[in-house]
């Protein structure tokens, strides 16, 4: 064990071939549009005077006619830094997809909205998106990549839509550059099923697999929710608190990549769940079971992010 | 927001130049509600092989939207703008927008919009609006 929570997930699908991805993209744009969760405040004031004050916009318009700014209709219901992710739309699988292919780059290369009416005060609105193509592979300055399209919709109540924006980005597999490290001998299994959590570690997020329906945390992921036996799959982010369960400290047999000694913990999450990880930043004889941790993200090649875990406040 | 002159085809909106500070990246991808660590976790953002947190695509907009407005006035209205994203827009370096009206059409007013760091182009792009008829050429 070396802080890899993800070697004992389950093993599904390997990468897809390019014709698969068409194929799955195919298959995402025939659910059409798909409506997302509600933002969770109408338009309002206080947000708007927030976001005139950020941009250094003294347009006195909008508060005069108790209007938002048009290029605020995303800000209303993007997700908070406590999100889950709930809200999944028909993009989801298609960027796991191309992340578990090996196209893990991402660049935005287009963001188009059109503005039917400016949404007033009060009115609460509701994205519902659709996608809308995969192109490619074609070769590009980043790297080999598709380019994948969608298009939310934003709605009032009575269904009006009120703004409309296509979006664009480039899924590119990053060339092979030169290694400034050598590559950390013991790699992840990503797959379709674990691809999320290490996206998440690459964004600096933890996340943790969770059921969409009941809604119970598991880790590590698992294609059944152990409770409601439901195969749907959602996740979260986690706060990356957490507190010591239990450790091991690693002094022989050698460890390919590693020196020893090393700490190996069990560290329980206040959200619910026991993930596997190193506990670093602290001799091992100051390691205690009980103390309070916070993960922290460690580079162990030009690839590969490691989750791994130091002392914090409680 | 200053005096513009006659919007017609051909004029040039003056040139709007921002400090990207770390305040103005943080800020602004908070007020928008953004809270991927590359907008406001320097670290984070070096690991990742960015050098340095960098503008997010809400603010991109917004401040295309600002530059606009703050020619055309508090009676224009914006109807669309749709922009093509180039090189990432770091903090300390420094956002200079400049715009041309390319038509104007039934009311209908179209901008060319160009937002340049020093990497390049970080936005260009298209703003449509319409202004109150009184602004229009006779």
């Amino acid at each position: 064990m070396t802080g890899d929570p993800m070697t004992d997930g389950p093993m599904t699908d390997g990468p897809m071939t390019d014709e698969e991805l068409h194929e799955l993209a195919d298959k995402q744009a025939a659910l059409g549009e798909v409506r997302g969760v509600p933002a969770p405040d109408p338009v309002n004031i206080p947000m708007i005077r927030h976001w005139l004050a950020a941009m250094g916009d003294q347009n006195p318009a909008y508060l005069d006619k108790g209007v938002a700014p048009p290029a605020m209709a995303q800000v209303w219901t993007m997700q908070g830094p406590r999100a889950t992710a709930k809200d999944r739309s028909p993009v989801d699988d298609m960027m796991a997809a191309l992340n578990a292919g090996g196209y893990t780059g991402v660049v935005a290369t287009n963001c188009e909205q059109t503005y039917h009416r400016y949404a007033r005060l009060g009115e609460r609105l509701t994205p519902a998106t659709r996608f809308s193509g995969l192109a490619g592979p074609k070769r590009t300055a980043l790297g080999v990549g598709f380019f994948a399209t969608w298009n939310v919709t934003w709605y009032a109540e009575d269904d009006e839509p009120v703004a409309e924006m296509l979006f664009r980005v480039l899924k590119f597999r990053p060339p092979a550059r030169k290694t400034t490290k050598d590559p950390y001998p013991l790699q992840p299994a990503i797959n379709q099923d674990t691809a999320f959590f290490w996206e998440g570690v690459k964004e600096g997020e933890l996340r943790i697999q969770s059921c969409a329906d009941c809604g119970l945390l598991r880790h590590p992921p698992g294609p059944l929710c152990p409770h409601c036996r439901s195969t749907g799959r959602s996740h979260t982010v986690v706060s990356g608190r957490g507190t010591l369960y239990s450790y091991v400290v690693h002094h022989h047999p050698p460890v390919p990549g590693r020196e020893t000694p090393f700490v190996v913990g069990v560290v329980e999450l206040p959200e619910g769940v026991r993930i596997v990880g190193n506990v670093v930043d602290c001799p091992p004889e100051e390691v205690r079971i009980g103390m309070s941790l916070r993960v922290t993200y460690r580079r162990m090649d030009d690839e590969l992010v490691l989750p791994m875990w130091t002392p914090g406040e409680p | 927001m200053t005096e513009r002159g006659p919007v017609e085809t051909g004029a040039v909106l003056p040139e709007l130049s921002i400090d990207l500070t770390p305040t103005v990246v943080v800020s602004t991808a908070l007020a928008t509600r953004d809270f991927t660590p590359v907008h406001h976790d320097t670290q984070l953002a070096r690991a990742q092989g960015s050098k340095d947190i960098f503008l997010n695509i809400l603010t991109t907009m917004g401040l295309v939207e600002r530059y606009v407005t703050d020619w055309a006035g508090p009676e224009a209205v914006i109807k669309s703008i749709n922009v093509k994203l180039g090189v990432p827009a770091y903090a300390g370096d420094r956002l200079s927008f400049d715009g041309t009206v390319v038509s104007l059409e039934d009311g209908q007013v179209t901008v060319e919009i160009r937002g340049k760091v020093s990497l390049g182009d970080h936005a260009t792009g298209t703003v449509t609006l319409t202004v109150p008829k009184e602004d229009e050429p006779c």
